[in-house]
């Protein structure tokens, strides 16, 4: 035999290859028939009676979420157990003859029963159907006694998020139940209808860490869905505590300081960015948001004037007012526009075309170097700084500073504030930027917007010598056996554009703020025993003009914010604040004593 | 120029197997998709329309190779060989990711796994390799060596995805048709030995999930909640069949959804519910029949290329029929491999039939070597 003849000519050699598979192949289908002989005809019998009422089911059971704490252990969230009843519509057979009964225990519509078991038709006819969540003891009862009257009804015990403390609310977030767009979102493919999502803040943000993972139960069922019998079990894993840089003590002592008004107070650990405060006000009670809420709850909250669901700490952009001139002080050093000992007269107001900018002080503030120029908070030094840096030098300063941009914190909604430029106006308005707005400019006013955690950051930056941390609001993250999965480490992102010697003068005016007969905040911030330094900042809300124009029937929407950034002790610093009292006037009067009273809550304490 | 032999000798019963198994699998998919209390919604009825479309193209395909002689193949064998591995490669980088594989390519419309286009290419390319070097002493290792490369590089592409199903196909393909050439006796057994040693290394080599897939084939109750309710739910459904089953559309145990693959890998499960063991069984006569055919035909073919592909194709079709009853009924494990004709997914669709094309080329083109 030659090769050449294999190649070409039909022979017995292939037909004796191909008999091999043919046997084997002849054995495998025996074996497929044997099988299926075997499940059909042998076995058929009992898979017939199993298969009836598909009587092997799979049940899922929810993990118990992450719990929330602050800093110390303290327990902001939580979850507690809640009784929801569900119907499997397939076992109620039919479910017409359930629903009167049921919606007499329920004490629910018969109509928005209907409603809820027909938005789920489409899904599996053995999927549960939730009919009424977080049922009381009583209605519990009731369904338990009637049970068997009611085929495919069942009780899940389902862990409920609780929010025990109406706490730091804009930081910790709420959960609510996933919408119909997360369910098709690509990430999301293990989250069923029904099921809690984390909807905002830390809750959103740390979602993977906080949910655990399901688990459930292979089970045996009767004719009414009932269990007969669980075969296996897999336990769900509960989802990992998170624990926040937030003090509690501290946090509580904040809100109740800004009780009753609108704004922000945020206070951070200048020598790790660790944030220890975050009070975002008026608020709300987050848990409306896992329970249900009304219409008119839900309206009252997004019309509220005072923004309850705005997280002002982040989202709020507001002229910076005169804690711009920390920026401003430190352009003017570094530029070598002024130094230590040069002193500029302020009598009161300053000329420049034929238009007059007034200082706050009407009969002006006389000769005064910068660091009484800060502590007094002298408007007209600060024009002529300001007109000598320009606006864009003025700017580049800013944003080395950390402001026009986000801070880093990594939190969702977070705002970037605003740094006008001449070349943003132009782009913006297409008008050529005047020098009188530099004016403005250079006291923070005009088109400045800076929100409440950059100015917080500014001020740590300064307390600490010029070292700007990325601010952190979670302090570690931990399995419930304890083991860490993420402990936070300061992040420094760089330094204030500012020489040591700057940073001197600087500090030595703001402590001449709150320290030295004059200061702004002399009468309102001064404490005996803890050395505060501090710059106050009113911003305007509406130009002058206007409000003569318009005579405000409600003067708080009118009147102007405060502002005050603080940090102390004046050396070695341990806490930095910046409080933001919308509407609440002037700096000094409405937001340096809050700071004050924080300050003393957290370095009193510390002793 | 067109021959009149060409007709004479068209196997119509190779058709009209072909076309039996598709209408079969027509009916099997609407029992999966409507269970009886189910309305028509435009999402289910779209992939009854995609089920059709993907039959006319491959019909399509199939028609069109009848009028290109399959030795054209052996020419041209490297070049689709290579092509298919350029679009292995990209999918690795840009194809879709379903269910944790990435094993889609997407252009508009048209979406397909350019694994199942390998098996079909491996076939090939191995035939073309095979028809030169064949000899009556047999394959040694030297002449091993490149069918080893030109199989593991698709399959090692195909792991990668991951599909351990499709890639551990080919391997089984190409092993039969590298029998079927016949290998030296010394070195058959070398090889079975180094086999051998190498499995419990492929074990650990496997994805977590994968090993699960095995582990809970073992033991079901391993993966109680995943393969191994699947598994069971299935023999559930098969065995209460019973003889005559539970009538069209009848089947219960489609409601439970249990399956995120009823229509696809288990949809032997449905059709077996619904017409027990005398149509269950007549569907695996009817697969042990197309089996023997396919072998008739690379018996009758007279060259060495043809009878190497028919081989090839009839492993193809031989042990994704074993593979994937074998699983529904809790013989296998749940590996991912799709009934050929009858399981939903156009890309399994159109490479079947483009296969049963050249088969049907072969068999024209037996008369040419008279």
């Amino acid at each position: 035999m030659s090769n050449s003849y294999l190649k070409t000519i039909d022979n017995d050699y292939y037909r004796q290859r191909l008999s091999g598979p043919l046997i084997f192949i002849l054995l495998a289908f025996a074996i497929l028939g044997t099988r299926l002989f075997y499940l059909q005809i042998i076995e058929g019998e009992s898979y017939y009676t199993k298969s009836e009422n598909n009587c092997i089911r799979l049940q899922r059971i929810p993990p118990e979420r992450g719990l929330i704490y602050d800093q110390n252990g303290e327990l902001l969230v939580d979850n507690r157990p809640s009784f929801d009843i569900e119907i499997v519509p397939k076992d109620a057979r039919p479910y017409e003859n359930v629903l009167p009964d049921l919606s007499r225990y329920l004490n629910v519509p018969k109509a928005e029963l209907i409603a809820k078991l027909k938005k789920a038709r489409g899904s599996a006819a053995y999927r549960p159907v939730i009919l009424k969540r977080d049922v009381s003891r009583d209605v519990l009862a009731q369904i338990e006694v009637n049970r068997y009257d009611l085929p495919g009804v069942q009780v899940q015990v389902i862990p409920r998020r609780h929010y025990v403390q109406r706490t730091a609310v804009h930081l910790v977030g709420y959960l609510g139940e996933i919408s119909g767009t997360e369910l098709r979102k690509k990430g999301l493919k293990e989250y069923r209808q029904g099921d809690y999502i984390g909807k905002y803040g830390v809750e959103k943000e740390f979602e993977n860490y906080l949910r655990g993972k399901p688990g459930g139960r292979q089970v045996e069922v009767d004719v009414n869905g009932r269990v007969l019998k669980v075969n296996v079990t897999e336990k769900p894993s509960p989802g990992h505590n998170v624990y926040l840089t937030i003090d509690a003590e501290l946090q509580k002592k904040a809100e109740s300081l800004l009780e009753g008004q609108s704004g922000a107070i945020v206070a951070i650990d200048p020598n790790t960015g660790m944030i220890l405060s975050f009070v975002s006000k008026p608020d709300y009670d987050p848990n409306i948001f896992v329970d249900g809420m009304s219409h008119d709850q839900w309206n009252k909250l997004v019309n509220d004037y005072q923004k309850p669901l705005h997280n002002k700490v982040l989202q709020g952009e507001y002229p910076p007012g005169s804690i711009y001139k920390i920026v401003t002080a430190i352009a003017g050093l570094e530029e070598k526009i002024v130094s230590l000992n040069e002193k500029i007269e302020c009598i009161g107001h300053y000329r420049l075309g034929n238009r007059s900018y007034r200082c706050w002080k009407k009969y002006g503030h006389g000769w005064m170097n910068i660091e009484d120029a800060i502590g007094q908070s002298c408007d007209v030094y600060f024009y002529q700084l300001g007109l000598q840096l320009g606006v864009d030098r003025l700017a580049k300063y800013a944003k080395a500073c950390g402001l026009g941009k986000k801070t880093g914190s990594g939190l969702e909604l977070e705002r970037p504030g605003l740094i006008p430029t001449s070349k943003w106006k132009l782009l913006q308005t297409g008008e050529v930027w005047q020098k009188g707005e530099t004016l403005s400019i250079a006291i923070g006013q005009g088109y400045n917007l800076v929100t409440p955690i950059q100015a917080l950051c500014l001020i740590a930056a300064v307390a600490n010598g010029g070292i700007m941390y990325q601010p952190q609001v979670i302090k570690s993250i931990q399995t419930v056996t304890g083991k860490s999965l993420f402990e936070a480490q300061q992040k420094a992102k760089g330094r204030l554009p500012a020489s040591p010697k700057t940073l001197q003068i600087l500090k030595k005016g703001l402590w001449e703020v709150v320290n030295k007969t004059g200061g702004t905040a002399y009468w309102h911030a001064r404490d005996k025993t803890i050395e505060i330094s501090g710059k106050t900042g009113t911003a305007q809300v509406i130009s002058l003009k206007n409000q003569e124009e318009k005579e405000p029937q409600d003067k708080s929407r009118y009147e102007d914010h405060a502002w005050f950034v603080a940090y102390a002790p004046s050396i070695d610093s341990r806490i930095a604040v910046a409080v933001l009292v919308e509407h609440g006037g002037h700096g000094s009067s409405a937001a340096a004593p809050i700071a004050k009273e924080i300050i003393k809550a957290y370095l009193g304490r510390e002793k | 120029m067109f021959d009149r032999r060409l007709i004479q000798c068209f196997d119509w019963g190779l058709l009209f197997l072909t076309l039996l198994l598709l209408g079969i699998g027509l009916i099997a998919l609407c029992s999966a998709i409507f269970s009886a209390n189910l309305d028509m919604t435009a999402a289910n009825t779209a992939l009854i329309m995609k089920q059709l479309i993907a039959i006319g193209i491959g019909m399509g395909f199939m028609i069109i190779l009848l009028f290109i002689d399959y030795r054209h193949f052996d020419q041209w064998a490297y070049v689709i060989y290579f092509l298919t591995l350029l679009l292995l490669v990209f999918v690795l980088y840009h194809g879709r990711v379903v269910a944790g594989s990435r094993r889609w390519i997407v252009l508009g419309l048209l979406r397909f796994q350019p694994s199942e286009i390998a098996k079909l290419s491996v076939i090939i390319v191995l035939s073309h390799y095979y028809s030169k070097t064949i000899t009556d002493q047999g394959l040694s290792f030297k002449d091993l060596l490149i069918p080893l490369i030109l199989t593991a590089l698709p399959c090692l592409f195909i792991l990668k995805q991951p599909d351990l199903g499709t890639s551990g196909l080919i391997f089984l393909n190409a092993s039969v048709m590298t029998w079927f050439v016949k290998v030296k006796k010394h070195t058959l057994m070398v090889i079975i030995g180094i086999l051998l040693i190498c499995l419990p290394l492929g074990w650990f080599s496997l994805k977590d999930y994968q090993q699960a897939r095995i582990q809970s084939f073992m033991n079901p109750n391993s993966d109680p909640l995943g393969s191994g309710y699947h598994v069971i739910q299935s023999k559930i459904a098969i065995g209460s069949g019973r003889l005559l089953g539970k009538g069209f559309l009848q089947g219960t145990q489609n409601d439970l959804a249990f399956l995120p693959e009823q229509h696809t890998d288990f949809i032997f499960s449905v059709l077996a519910e619904e017409w027990g063991f005398v149509g269950s069984s007549a569907l695996i006569v009817l697969y042990l029949l197309l089996i023997l055919w396919i072998l008739y035909i690379a018996n009758g073919s007279r060259d060495i290329f043809g009878k190497t592909i028919a081989v090839g194709i009839c492993a193809m079709i031989f042990w994704q029929v074993i593979i994937n009853i074998g699983m529904v009924m809790g013989l296998m494990p749940v590996v991912g491999v799709t009934l050929p004709f009858i399981s939903y997914g156009g890309s399994s669709i159109v490479t079947t039939l483009i296969s049963i094309g050249i088969l049907l080329n072969i068999s024209m083109r037996r008369f040419m070597f008279d």
